[in-house]
């Protein structure tokens, strides 16, 4: 038998770490945490320090969907454990793998309600995939190596782990092996022969397929399969925000995204569909609209890894457990070439007649926010990572920016966190250090994280910051307009700050544009600089995102761009 | 309709909250739950009662599924069981309703455990109609508290529900 060493509870985390690959953490240190950082003071990772808690769970969380490995991020206990809560659940939603660790008050403390003693693991029980309050020194290895393999196995997820203080100085045995099974947790990889076998018939009798995708192709990596078994069947591939870059934005069979804000095309060729292939998506209410009236022609094939997303939302009628990639690649080899030359062909008259809206006419030429987006897109390469806050500027970035690879578009899907995009594109670049990445954030979503600042300025993290003003808060403005009359209630954010100014306070560097021409011109400049540049892109104040389905109505009602009537 | 669930869980700080946690989160209803270990050691089994339809049970079980410390979760609804539920009751009893009280439980098997001048504590087990009639028969007299155990159920035979 191997001797075990004997070390510190705060070297146990850290050797885990090393063990597990983890090369950067996100983290804010505290009182509960000290000796955990007294030990990361000479160990070999990149901790990066953030100014908020919640945004070292964002930073971290969108390091982990651009490398596909574990985010990592320590916090001290009470108000820093409790400032991750947002990025947890924005990580939850996602279904994005995190290992966050908390300090916690000494062991004999807890249950008193000491100084800064916050039931963590009891807040965070909903919304981490599973998370632990550590009671020994001897169960801490055991425990680390289950946080790394539930994080990052089946529907991927957050798992904390609370740590009391005088844990981290206690001594004991020390072996690591990283975990492959858990009594009681089982994910299922591969699917169910039968129901592979049925959804190859249900395709190759269908004369209307789609497939619809989701974020669950990226994490499992399925976007070159997917690519193949579109292209071999024919079947047009529409995929849903979280889905976006699972098959290239430009490709021959891409319909775009459906739903709230989605293509007018992708809406409809999921309404007329005979067969739907749902394919690592959940369904979500924004992509269905009205439930009883969505896809009533289509017979659907769900394939997910979490069993229980399949009925939950609609009816299934071949449901298949299991990794969507070895799914479709199993497909894949049982399927025929398709011919769905028709059923293109209706799709294509759909296209051509609903392109998306590009604005009012008359804001030709002044700074109109698609306008914005499609340069970013048009001067970027297909490396470039981007990452978006939550509002309108999101949607006008899924809808106008061409993405064609998996993990270069990151946003917050289920969640809409705003505050999510600027601290999640530092996390990125950590991510991707030789790729451009880009935040494209809103006037609002950026103040709720802009201290972030001091962090790109003290990292030259080289990231560009398109900040889309428009002074609203515009994704709600738009619904007051729309449907509230026009009372804007406190969305106006017309009194600044002057965001070049708060920009070059940090240190970072600040352009700005308000017209068409110079839009193009700064975001040139931008990309030829290095280091952390922001640009104020003073925008239209009111313009609206469209198409739009109203809620709670059939995907197929949808307003096609409603500023000019 | 009532489904009967039969958790079996990893007895781990935290489980029965997770579990109760992630009931009423999601909007279903406990009705009754009971708990308590099982023959092997460090599992523990939760009897669930919970009214729903087959798709919210069957969103029930897969999301109890995802719990980490969840190992098997079975509706018992669908097959035959043994369930049974222990009552206790205390109930107004002057000297004059004694013996119409001790004839009540007898005739439904129950146990007087307790008794003092004015009233008596009874003791029965049985499933839910056997319960509610000696609840609807001893009312008369004045029910003073009654605490119930929850339902616990085993299959039929020699099936089992398995612990791994
Ligand atoms: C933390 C949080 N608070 C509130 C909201 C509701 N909300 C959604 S979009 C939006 C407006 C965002 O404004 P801004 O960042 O300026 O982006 P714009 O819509 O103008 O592009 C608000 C308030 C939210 N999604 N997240
Ligand atoms: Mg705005």
């Amino acid at each position: 038998m191997k001797r075990k060493r004997i070390i510190k509870g705060s070297q146990m985390i850290l050797s885990a770490l090393e063990k597990e690959g983890v090369e950067v953490i996100f983290g804010f240190p505290g009182g509960a945490v000290l000796p955990l950082y007294d030990q990361l003071y000479d160990a070999p990772f990149n901790h990066i320090l953030t100014r908020h808690e919640q945004a070292a769970v964002h930073a971290a969380d969108s390091y982990a969907r651009v490398t596909g490995k574990p985010g990592v991020v320590f916090a001290t206990s009470g108000p820093g454990a409790t400032n991750l809560v947002t990025g947890i659940t924005n990580a939850y939603m996602d279904s994005v793998p995190l290992v966050l660790i908390t300090g916690q008050v000494v062991r004999s403390l807890i249950g008193t309600d000491a100084f800064q003693e916050a039931d963590i693991t009891g807040i965070t029980m909903p919304i981490t995939k599973h998370n632990y309050l550590v009671k020994s020194i001897e169960e801490l290895p055991t425990v680390m190596s289950e946080a790394f393999y539930i994080a990052s196995t089946g529907r991927k997820g957050p798992v904390l782990i609370d740590v009391p203080k005088d844990i981290f100085d206690l001594e004991g045995p020390f072996q690591y092996e990283q975990k492959c099974h858990i009594h009681g947790y089982n994910p299922t990889y591969k699917g169910h022969i039968g129901q592979i076998n049925r959804a190859v018939k249900a395709i190759r009798d269908a004369k209307k397929p789609v497939i619809f995708g989701g974020g669950g192709l990226i994490r499992s990596g399925a976007s070159s399969v997917l690519g193949e078994l579109a292209e071999k069947a024919r079947i047009p591939v529409i995929l849903s925000l979280m889905g976006l870059g699972a098959y290239p934005g430009d490709g021959e069979l891409f319909l775009g995204m459906p739903g709230m804000h989605g293509c007018v095309t992708a809406n409809y060729a999921l309404t007329e569909a005979d067969l739907i292939i749902g394919a690592g998506v959940r369904f979500d209410d924004r992509v269905t609209g009205k439930l009883d009236t969505f896809a009533r022609q289509a017979k659907i094939i769900h394939i997910d890894i979490d069993p229980a997303e399949i009925g939950k939302n609609v009816m299934i009628d071949v449901p298949i457990v299991g990794d969507v990639r070895l799914i479709l690649e199993e497909l894949m080899q049982r399927l025929k070439p398709g011919n769905t030359a028709k059923w293109l062909k209706q799709i294509k008259t759909w296209q051509d007649q609903y392109p998306m809206p590009m604005g009012r006419e008359d804001k030709v030429g002044k700074l109109r926010p698609q306008y914005v987006i499609r340069e970013l897109s048009r001067l970027s390469d297909e490396n470039t990572i981007v990452v978006t806050d939550v509002g309108q500027h999101q949607m006008w970035t899924a809808q106008h920016f061409v993405i064609r690879k998996p993990n270069t578009f990151i946003t917050s899907g289920g969640l809409g966190t705003m505050g999510f995009g600027f601290p999640a594109a530092i996390g990125a670049k950590f991510a991707a250090p030789d790729s451009r990445v880009i935040c494209i954030t809103g006037d609002g979503g950026f103040q709720m994280n802009i201290q972030e600042l001091a962090t790109v300025v003290k990292n030259q993290v080289d990231l560009t910051i398109a900040l889309i003003n428009n002074s609203y808060l515009g994704m709600v403005r738009q619904w007051q307009e729309m449907f509230y009359d026009r009372r804007y209630s406190h969305t106006g954010l017309q009194d600044g700050p002057d965001f070049v100014n708060v920009a070059e306070a940090f240190g970072a560097r600040a352009l700005r544009a308000s017209t068409e021409d110079e839009a193009t011109e700064v975001i040139k400049q931008a990309f030829a600089m290095k280091g952390p540049v922001l640009i104020d892109f003073v925008v239209e104040k009111e313009e609206n995102v469209y198409p739009m389905v109203a809620p709670n109505r059939a995907i197929n009602d949808i307003i096609i761009g409603g500023d000019e009537q | 309709m009532k489904h009967v669930l039969a958790i079996i869980v990893e007895n781990k700080p935290g489980v029965l909250t997770r579990v109760s946690g992630l009931f009423s989160r999601r909007g279903f209803n406990i009705e009754n739950i009971a708990v308590g270990e099982t023959v092997t050691p460090g599992i523990s089994r939760m009897t669930v009662t919970v009214e729903g339809n087959e798709r919210t049970i069957e969103q029930v079980v897969k999301q109890l599924h995802k719990l980490i410390n969840v190992i098997k979760v079975s509706n018992l609804a669908s097959e035959p069981t043994v369930m049974r539920e222990l009552m206790l009751i205390k109930v107004r009893a002057e000297t004059g309703s004694r013996s119409d009280i001790q004839q009540i439980v007898e005739t439904f098997r129950g146990k007087v455990v307790d008794v003092s001048p004015d009233s008596m504590i009874i003791e029965v087990t049985g499933n839910d109609e056997k319960l509610e009639a000696i609840k609807l028969l001893l009312q008369h007299f004045g029910i003073k508290e009654i605490v119930r155990t929850g339902k616990v159920a085993l299959l039929r035979g020699s099936k089992v529900t398995r612990e791994s």
